[in-house]
């Protein structure tokens, strides 16, 4: 993954929000992509700071405690453009769901966990890291499941280089969907170890 | 800047009006009304200049009540009427309070959320909480001169919908419209960052005096961003003053206290963790209403070791709301402590080594919650100002869900989403032709739907009949800013539709809620409140057959200065069962229990040695003859 990038000019931004302080929430087009919504390109990777930057601006406009005294029709349309902001924003904070939208957009079908068949050797290598972490939870080992979590993060951190390569660069949607499938079975195991590790130190 | 703030006479210095909005820290401890004046978030004191008002409500036999100071200082004297920390009742069951058999209320259940019985009838939560919301109400009409048109009403941000809509019948009761619930926290991080114009993450500790509550945080350019929250909702202050009162039983061996003098010590015991705050040791001493005196030294060090399984339960939440946040301890910036049981020493120590930085302090814990709740009630109700430019943006403190076959849950909206929110999910029928779904809302982490607290059940009807699994059911849930839920369900092909709007079964419905306006007024005195000393004057006569029996038959076992105590016991107990008062019938009754205890052992004793007599060893069980042979061969 990138990192956070661009140089941050704060004063300018802050004055543009704050001046922008009558929205025009009608004349707003509800019908556009979330990257379009939050003025940034269709792509997979992202300047994370620009988009937390256009969350907070875009909220400041729409939400509903800005129109706590407006009429009913306005609180409302005001209720649900700070529901779409939200909606986009966690669509795209993620690096999954973000790889996920992006295929959703270009039609690219996905599948959902449970009926899609992955290769054997992946499927494999997943239940061996199962094992592993299900014997550390069983035996209380702290450290080995901080170990296990280390190597996992990293091999998700490659994936993910992996994908943005596939989606920006090389729009190999097919892959892409393959390489997402992956990662989905990948994120869930690492809410299993995160799981265990809770587990682990209440205990 | 209000300052220059000239008017001419008769002209109004707003350019429009301002409308009157307060902000209300309703504590377990104590509570606190606070407002924006000329652009200042102020705490308002009473007629005696004193900013806090202790949340304690005393009923009278006349159906009236104290509130307050007075009341705090009648609580050792009347324990049972002088209700305290009533927040831990709110929305609550008899099963749902820890340690409520030391409390010196006599408890009910009733229908969601317990009552309890006072001189003045039967009180629930939500009547003691609006007794206590409307003094504020009151102090803060006289201070402002007019009706207020709202007020911010904070609570833990760990408070469930019971809880919340409990604390919202309360304010309905007072007479006070409720611009919002604000998680304490949350009220508490305004506050801060508004008042230090902090950039960053922050980390609130809100330690109460019973309820615990952690909420981490963005800071950006003037607006709050709640990353996550948790929480406990029964750890506070009070489980502290708990462990110091256990110490004091063991340390001076006490036998079992009278209300009273349980009552006396929990004082003690709360003055001694106060002391503890600024000293190294504290002094508790007391004479108990048997002429006993307990004279004990509690130190820092001690206090620490019988608290630390307390001290160590708040960081369970912390590790969790952190893990939600995706954050670790390094990314925080500064963690700001809330609530009075946060000046204990051990806690600071606590925090201060998890964080790796030494905690923010520089807020008056008692106050900052309702100075921030002043600040957000003052926006929503549009008294918005040039450079007044913040907003917050909040979470759903625990997740909501659906009800699924086999009574699991299905997550639609997971805890820490931001405020508003909506999401969708398909189910579909389970049998052929099924035309109706029954739909059950449920909030909570667990899996199976007994774990989690039951929000509102609805059908959708008319669902065209189709084979199994065909249809295709549509359910939506629409949080607002407020926190508000709402289900739709909606039957895709057909266009069927149904929805609720939540508010829980277990609150208190409005009729409920009308009929206790007028039970307040007229002071009916409770059925419920007859059948249950009814139920105890049974009980007694029950007792006192089972002893005159028993002394009929066996009183030769008993010295004579046992016998006399027995009797005493007895008289005692009918003379009590003839009076109209449940706790002191109750009270005889466990008094006759004890006293006839060894009586009891003595009379099993010997109907067991009547049982052997005359038996071979031979003819016992081969366990108890193994244990004996030694003696009888």
């Amino acid at each position: 993954m990138r990192p956070p990038g661009g140089a941050l000019v704060e004063s300018p931004t802050t004055v543009a929000w704050q001046t922008r302080r009558a929205p025009l929430l009608n004349s707003m087009d509800f019908n556009t992509d979330h990257f379009t919504l939050f003025e940034l390109p269709v792509r997979f990777r992202l300047d994370a700071a620009l988009l937390d930057r256009r969350y907070l601006e875009m909220q400041s406009r729409v939400h509903p405690d800005r129109f706590a005294s407006a009429g009913e029709s306005e609180r409302r349309l005001s209720l649900q453009w700070a529901t779409r902001v939200n909606e986009a924003y966690q669509t795209l904070k993620k690096p999954l769901s973000r790889a996920r939208y992006l295929l959703h957009l270009a039609a690219q079908d996905v599948g959902s966990e449970n009926n899609v068949l992955m290769p054997a050797d992946f499927l494999v290598e997943q239940m061996e890291w199962r094992e592993a972490v299900a014997e550390a939870r069983a035996a209380g080992e702290h450290h080995e499941l901080e170990h296990l979590h280390h190597r996992l993060q990293g091999d998700i951190d490659e994936r993910y280089g992996e994908l943005a390569v596939l989606l920006d660069d090389r729009r190999d949607l097919e892959q892409a969907a393959d390489r997402v499938r992956r990662l989905m079975f990948i994120e869930k195991l690492l809410v299993e170890l995160d799981d265990a590790m809770i587990a682990c130190e209440e205990q | 800047m209000a300052l220059l703030q000239i008017a001419e006479p008769g002209e109004s210095a707003a350019p429009h009006e301002h409308r009157l909005a307060v902000g209300i820290d309703l504590g377990t401890t104590n509570s606190l009304v606070a407002t924006v004046r000329s652009g200042l978030a102020v705490v308002l004191r009473d007629e005696l200049g004193r900013p806090l008002l202790p949340s304690v409500v005393r009923y009278l036999p006349d159906g009236s009540c104290q509130v307050g100071y007075e009341a705090q200082a009648r609580q050792a004297l009347d324990p049972r009427n002088a209700i305290a920390s009533v927040k831990r009742f709110m929305g609550r069951g008899i099963a749902d309070i820890a340690n409520h058999e030391s409390m010196p209320y006599v408890f009910q259940d009733g229908p969601g959320m317990l009552r309890m019985h006072t001189v003045a009838g039967l009180k629930s939560p939500v009547e003691v909480s609006a007794d206590i919301l409307r003094v504020l109400r009151l102090r803060a009409e006289a201070a402002l001169g007019g009706a207020l048109v709202g007020a911010v009403i904070t609570v833990p941000a760990y408070f469930d919908e019971a809880q919340r809509q409990a604390t919202k019948d309360a304010a309905q009761l007072a007479g006070l419209p409720v611009l919002r619930l604000l998680n304490e926290p949350t009220a508490a991080a305004i506050a801060y960052g508004l008042d230090n114009a902090a950039e960053g993450v922050y980390a609130v500790y809100d330690l109460g005096g019973g309820t615990f509550d952690i909420s981490i945080l963005r800071l950006s350019r003037g607006i709050f961003e709640v990353l996550a929250t948790g929480g406990d909702s029964a750890l506070g202050g009070d489980d502290f003053d708990h462990r110091i009162f256990c110490w004091i039983i063991e340390a001076a061996d006490l036998k079992p206290l009278s209300v009273e003098d349980a009552s006396m010590l929990l004082a003690r015991a709360r003055e001694a963790k106060e002391y503890l705050t600024v000293h190294g040791a504290a002094p508790i001493s007391g004479r108990l209403s048997s002429g006993e005196i307990v004279d004990l030294t509690l130190t820092t060090e001690i206090f620490a070791e019988i608290s630390q399984t307390l001290v160590a339960k708040t960081m369970q939440p912390v590790k969790k709301a952190l893990r939600d946040a995706g954050l670790s301890v390094g990314e925080v910036k500064g963690v700001v402590m809330v609530g009075g049981a946060t000046r204990m020493s051990q806690v600071q120590r606590a925090v201060g080594e998890f964080f790796r930085q030494d905690p923010l302090n520089n807020l008056d814990p008692d106050k900052v919650v309702a100075i921030g709740a002043a600040t957000q009630a003052n926006l929503l109700a549009g008294n918005r100002a040039a450079g007044d430019d913040w907003l917050l943006l909040d979470v759903i403190p625990l997740s909501l869900g659906l009800e699924t076959m086999g009574g699991l849950v299905e997550k639609i909206i997971p805890r820490n989403s931001t405020i508003p929110t909506a999401r969708a999910q398909e189910f579909t029928t389970f049998r052929d032709g099924q035309t109706a779904l029954a739909i059950h809302v449920v909030q909570g982490e667990r899996e199976l739907v007994s774990d989690c607290r039951s929000l509102a059940r609805f059908e959708l009807r008319g669902i065209p009949p189709m084979v199994a699994g065909a249809a295709r059911i549509r359910v939506s849930f629409q949080v607002d800013a407020d926190g508000l839920l709402a289900v739709t369900a909606r039957e895709q092909t057909s266009g069927v539709e149904a929805s609720i709007v939540v508010k829980p079964s277990y609150g208190l419905s409005d009729d409920e809620i009308a009929g206790m306006l007028k039970d307040s007024i007229t002071h009916v005195r409770d059925d419920a409140q007859q059948r249950a000393l009814k139920e105890s004057q049974v009980d007694a006569q029950r007792l006192l057959e089972a002893v005159r029996a028993a002394l009929a038959a066996d009183a030769e076992l008993l010295a004579a200065d046992e016998l006399a105590r027995v009797h005493n016991a007895i008289a005692r107990l009918e003379a009590a069962a003839l009076a109209d008062n449940r706790r002191q019938i109750m009270l005889a009754m466990d008094d006759l229990e004890a006293d006839t205890k060894d009586f009891a052992a003595r009379r099993m004793d010997k109907s067991i040695r009547r049982a052997f007599a005359g038996r071979n060893i031979n003819e016992l069980d081969s366990d108890a003859a193994a244990t004996t042979t030694g003696e009888h061969a």
